[in-house]
This record gives C-alpha cells, structure tokens and sequence, in this order.
C-alpha cells in the first residue's frame, strides 16, 4: 500500500508498519514483527496477550465490515487504528470512525487507508479522522491546501462538531 | 417558502466552487473517471444517451417565481429551451455541456437552487405532497420539517456513500399524496392525545420503494415525536449505512435489508442505534422549528366567500379536473397540467416557465409547487381569478383538464433519453393520448392512473397506476408489460402483471380494450379502480388477449411468418 501520510495538516513520517498476512499464514501462525504495528483485527484477536507483551505501541486496522462493538473494550491499547476504505466509494468506514470517537471515545490516532483522495478529506475529517494515508500518485499538496476546507461548515453534529448548526445558528 | 440564512447561502457557493474544481481536476486529467462520477452524481450529473443529464433539485416541491425564471433562462441559456420535471421533484435538463455545469450551478446559487444529491447513493431530495399547507385535509404541514430534514442530509458526513440511494417522502395529510409506502423512509405526520395535550410526532415507515424489487414499506415505529426525527434518522441510516448489502447495487437498497433481516429484527437494531442518540445534540428546539416554519407561515389571504364560477362548459371541465379545494374559503388550488396530448409528460418550455412564473406572480403570492405526478401547482388562487388564470394558462398550452385522467400520464424520459431504459416510454404515452384525444370520452372513464416506465428503475412508478406499463427488452425489441389494479395513497399497492407483454404499436389496442371492459361493466359512480376490485383482473386479461397466439402457437405462427 503505498501512500504519504497527512497528519497535522502536513505530510508526517510515518513510523508504522502494516502486517500482512503472506499466502499461506493464518493469523495464529503469522511471525509478529517488532518495531511499531499496524495489527488486522483477526491477529489481533488471535494473538492479544502475545503482542501487548511484547508490543509497547500497537496499531489496528480495521476493516469495513469489522464490527467496532468487538474492540470496544480493547481500545486503550491502540495508539493507531487504521480504517480501510478499499473503495472510495464504500462508505462503512465513515460509521466505524463516527463510532470510535463518538460512542466509544477513542482518543488515539484514527487513521484513514486505502483508497484516501482529495475529495472525501473533508467528510473524514468530520466524522473523526486525523491521520490519512493519501493515495499516491495524487497531488498531495493541493489536497493540503484546499482538501479539508471545502465547507467552511456543516449542518450534522459530527465528531469534530458535537453540536449541530441549529444549535449554534446566532 | 423558506428563506436562506447566511450560511445556507455560503454552503451553496461552497459546493459551486467544489464542483468547479472537481470539473477542472477531471478535465486535467488528475481525477480518472472513476472517481469523477459519484462526484457528479452527487451534483445531479448524469453521462446520457446523448449529452449529459443534469437534475436541479426542488426540494419538496417549493419554487417562488424567480426561481422558475431562473430554470428558464438556464435552459435557454445552456440547453434547448426546456426541462422535464420528474416523479422527485426535480427539474432534468437533457443536453447541458459538462463544462458549463458549473456555471448553471453558479447561476442556481443566486435563487437558492442547486443540485445537491440529485442522483448518487446518498441521501436524495426530501419529497412531500403538493398541497402541503394549502390542503383541506392536512393535519400538519409537513414543508418545515421537510427543510429541517433537508439541512440535515445535505453534506451528512457519514452518509455520502451509502450502499444505494436513499430517498426520504413525508405526507401530513389524512390521505397520503407523497407516495411515502414506496419510500426508503415514509414519513406521516399525526398527532397523539398525551397527558400534557397533543403531541406531534411521525409514524415511521422504513424499506419502501419501487424498482425492480417493488416492497411496500413496513412500519418501523407508530409514534415518533417530532424532536427525535433526526437522531432517529441517524440510527437508520447508520444501520443501513454498516450492514446494507454492497455486493450487488441490485440488492443494496434499505429494502432488501430490511426484508432480510425482518422488520422486527431491523426495528430492534435501529431502536439500539437510537438510544444511544436519542436526546442527544442533534435532537431538535422548538426554537429551531419556529425559524424555520415562519418561512411557511400562511400567506396574506384574503376573506372572501365561495364564488359562483361561470358555466362554460370547457372551463367547468378544467375547474373540475385542475382544482383542488384549499383550506381557506374562496380559494383553490390549481393544476397546470404538464400532460397536453402529444408532448413528453413533464416537459416544460423555458417560454412556458416565464408564463407560470407571470401567473405566480399575478395570482397566487408568487410561489408554486411541483408534484410527483410530474405537473405544476398554484397553490393559493382565488376563485374569483380562476376563470382568467384558466384562460392565461390556455394561452401558454397549460390548461389540458386531464388531471387524475386516463392521458394525464405519469411517465419517465425513457429510452428516447435514458441509458438505463429498456424501452421508450414517450412514444408509448403519446400514442395513448392520441388515441384517447376526445375530451368527453375521457372525461366518461373517468378517474384513472394510468403510468408508464422505459424500465424496471420504475421512475414512471409504474407499479403504482392503476394502469402500469413497463417497458422490457425481449431480444433486443422493446415490449411492454401491463399491469393492473396499482394505487398510491393510503392503501397503496403494486399492480399485478396481466400477462406477456405487447409490441409497442400493440399498446393504444391493449388500453382501448381494458378501458371497454371498465366501461361494459362498471356500475354508476363506480371508478375504474372500483370496477375492477369488484370484478378483479380476469376480464380484463381475458379480453386483452382474446384471440392473441400463446406459447406453441405463437411459436408457430413466426415460424410460418
């Protein structure tokens, strides 16, 4: 998966490691490599005890169809979760973010991957996001300057604005 | 008619702005189509039969006459000098230039019209019914609500991609006119006694729709109370939004999930979702309702008694057919019927709009709606004017009194214009007027729906005339399925097919004969969907095909053609 990585309006070193399984492993088997992890969920669930001993910053990535109510209770461990958009167009992902942080209060980094483009930053943005691995070969720089500003507001209430524009309206 | 705030208008420029800018990122190339078209889509963009389909949406059906002028001059300006409104209050322009749709936005923007999720699986234009706050039989008018939900869905950050599209109708009259059982999410609004009075809230009707999967809605919840619409939206749109179905657009509507799963099943997962939403921020104030309904509050009416209406016969008919009764002594409301014999129903020329728009102006408080059934409304017409606006609309081609009649056809663009289509639908509709031309006779049928599709997407909706055509493929040749006995309404329901389909040169025939059964049996004051409750569809099918080849023998007799 090759992306830069936009954190903090600017484009960060990403320091993280996603685990893919190779043909063949299964999440049970998989050697679990050191440094920092971005974990998928069924390794995760296979091999917790083993990764939080040896693991000091644990990432998760989900997927769309992972369910945020099997974590709930986990999140506390993860300095990173990762949501896959594998289409751009496959908008599970902006409910599991919407659950994170509204439900469930995660409070680490929620990271977008996948098919991340200039257009739904703003959308990712509002319901929670604030790290996205920006799909490569993109222009990354206007994506910066005008990708998450397209509305200078909304109408929703939304992770990043609790309160809804009626509530606020003067 | 609601009146835009200031950051009603800058969301709308905003979105111009955005779309230009996407048009410009695609022209150069660093947008691939792919994710150029949910883009468009979402700006009511379609790639046509022969140029682009832009959709302008009407949300709700409300339009003040310099917002039809404006329509006017942009299909003057950038098409060929008319639109087709459509079953969803929406106005289509058949051959804009992708290039210029950003200007078309940009003009729009200064009426407080855009195309914001016109098209695209996300949340559509909210619908209502066309005599929403005029209408004898309203309980509550349902257009605040309606904007309320509008602001809602525009943007909604966790809903611009959805499985499929979703569309949202509320009725607030005793007789439902909004089609809200063939709704993703059916709205009615209702009062309850409660002990501190009567309360407003809405019964809550989910996975409705027409299609090719035709389902009628099932209740959700009996009883909502107003303030809980939008986080109650939520929970069904988040769980519609996590669990529909995205491997097959065929089977991703809310309908095919809310059958799967069972509607005790779904309502339990949504009435979860909701309490954890329920009294949440978004849960609506009075404050927020009041500001937005005094946009709707009651015109200036004027005190007046009924009217005694001139007899002449071609007006009474009109009167007859293209009135609807007001809630206010001594007013009406008037159908221009968009259905004259000859012409694609719900085309409108730009010349005709400045017409409407002059009408508006001079006769009912310069407003007018738009209604599913694809005609425009002057809501608030005295009586006292009605003998002159009959006249003026006569002038501009507006005045056919076929409202609710057998040619006041409900009919989508179809093949003529369409990529979807199976099969024209315009000619189909045009033949059927010009066989039905004799306005006495049409007027002896009587009430009747007659409404017709180019494809199982049923934006003709089909499903629901009491007549409905749909056209199908059969080996590259365009044919035609009948059904009978659809409705909308309170007791709305599909139609049954009758049997194989016809030709197209088959189908003025095929009508002509169904309507004779209705006529040789009909008892006095029976409609034609009374008759046939009665008598059931047997009769109808038996003269329809009567002497018609079937199965070997007509397999036979092409073989000896």
């Amino acid at each position: 998966m090759m992306a830069q990585l936009i954190k903090n309006k600017t484009v960060a070193v990403d320091p993280w490691k996603t685990l893919e399984l190779p043909e063949g492993e299964t999440p049970e088997t998989v050697a679990l490599p050191d440094g920092d992890i971005i974990f998928p969920l069924a390794v995760w669930q296979a091999r917790k005890a083993e990764i939080v001993s040896c693991h000091k910053r644990i990432g998760l990535l989900l997927q769309p169809e992972d369910r945020v109510e099997d974590i709930a209770t986990d999140l506390d461990y993860f300095i990173v979760i990762a949501v896959n958009f594998p289409k751009f167009v496959d908008g599970r992902a902006y409910s599991t973010a919407s659950l994170l942080r509204q439900r469930y209060h995660y409070q680490g980094e929620l990271r977008a991957v996948g098919d991340v483009l200039h257009d739904q930053l703003f959308f990712m943005r509002r319901v929670g996001f604030d790290a996205y691995a920006f799909k490569d070969g993109k222009d990354i720089a206007y994506a910066l300057e005008a990708g998450f500003t397209s509305f200078s507001d909304g109408y929703q209430t939304s992770t990043s604005q609790p309160q809804p524009y009626f509530r606020r309206r003067a | 008619m609601y009146k835009y705030d200031a950051i009603d208008r800058q969301l709308i420029n905003e979105r111009v702005e955005q779309f230009r800018d996407q048009v410009r990122r695609w022209q150069s190339g660093e947008l691939t189509n792919d994710e150029f078209r949910p883009l468009r889509l979402q700006n009511g963009l379609y790639v046509q039969r022969h140029a682009p389909m832009f959709r302008i949406a009407v949300p709700y059906g409300m339009l003040n006459s310099a917002q039809l002028r404006k329509l006017a001059f942009v299909a003057r300006t950038y098409d060929r000098d008319y639109g087709h409104f459509t079953t969803r209050h929406n106005l289509q322009l058949n051959w804009p230039k992708i290039e210029d749709v950003p200007d078309i936005l940009a003009h729009l923007a200064e009426v407080e019209m855009h195309a914001i999720q016109t098209s695209g699986n996300c949340i559509r234009n909210v619908t209502t019914d066309q005599f929403a706050g005029v209408a004898a039989d309203e309980v509550i008018d349902p257009r605040p609500l309606a904007e309320i939900l509008r602001q809602w869905s525009t943007f909604h950050p966790e809903f611009a991609f959805l499985p499929r599209k979703f569309k949202i109708a509320i009725s607030g009259t005793r007789e439902d006119r909004a089609v809200t059982w063939f709704h993703d999410i059916g709205l009615h609004l209702q009062e309850q006694d409660g002990e501190s009075g009567k309360t407003i809230g809405f019964r809550v009707i989910v996975g409705g729709g027409l299609g090719r999967t035709p389902i009628r809605g099932q209740i959700v919840r009996e009883f909502l109370p107003w303030q809980h619409i939008l986080t109650y939206s939520e929970a069904i749109l988040r769980v519609y939004n996590r669990f529909g179905r995205r491997d097959n657009a065929y089977k991703a509507r809310i309908k095919i999930l809310v059958q799967a799963l069972g509607v005790e099943e779904f309502a339990r997962l949504v009435e979860e979702e909701w309490a954890h939403l329920k009294d949440g921020p978004a849960t609506l104030t009075q404050a927020e309702y009041d500001r937005v309904a005094v946009n709707f509050a009651a015109p200036a009416y004027e005190k007046l008694g009924e009217v005694e209406l001139p007899a002449e016969k071609a007006f009474a008919k009109w009167v007859d057919r293209n009135t609807h009764p007001h809630k206010v002594a001594g007013y009406a409301a008037v159908t221009l019927s968009l259905k004259p014999h000859g012409i694609a129903p719900g085309d409108i020329t730009s010349d005709q709009m400045d017409a409407v728009a002059d009408l508006a102006d001079r006769y009912s408080f310069g407003e007018l709606r738009i209604s599913h059934e694809q005609n425009v409304i002057l809501a608030d017409v005295k009586q006292s004017d009605l003998y002159e606006v009959w006249q003026k609309a006569k002038a501009a081609g507006l005045a056919m009194p076929n409202i609710g009649l057998l040619t006041g056809i409900i009919c989508c663009p179809g093949g003529d214009f369409c990529d979807l289509a199976n099969a024209k639908s315009i000619p189909i509709a045009t033949a059927i007027q010009a066989r039905f031309d004799d306005l006495d006779y049409l007027f002896d049928i009587g009430e009747i729906d007659l409404n017709i599709s180019g494809c199982m997407n049923a934006c003709g909706h089909h499903h629901v005339g009491h007549i409905g055509v749909l056209g199908v493929d059969k080996n590259d040749s365009e044919f035609y399925q009948v059904t009978l006995g659809g409705r909308q309404g309170n007791d709305a329901k599909l139609g049954k097919v009758i049997g194989p389909s016809f030709a197209a040169d088959e189908m003025p025939d095929v009508v002509d004969k169904i309507i004779k059964v209705y006529i040789e049996n009909r008892h006095a004051d029976e409609r034609f969907l009374d008759t046939l409750d009665r008598i059931g569809i047997d009769p109808f099918k038996n003269r329809v095909y009567e002497g018609r080849a079937h199965g070997k023998a007509k397999a036979a007799q092409k073989e000896a053609a």
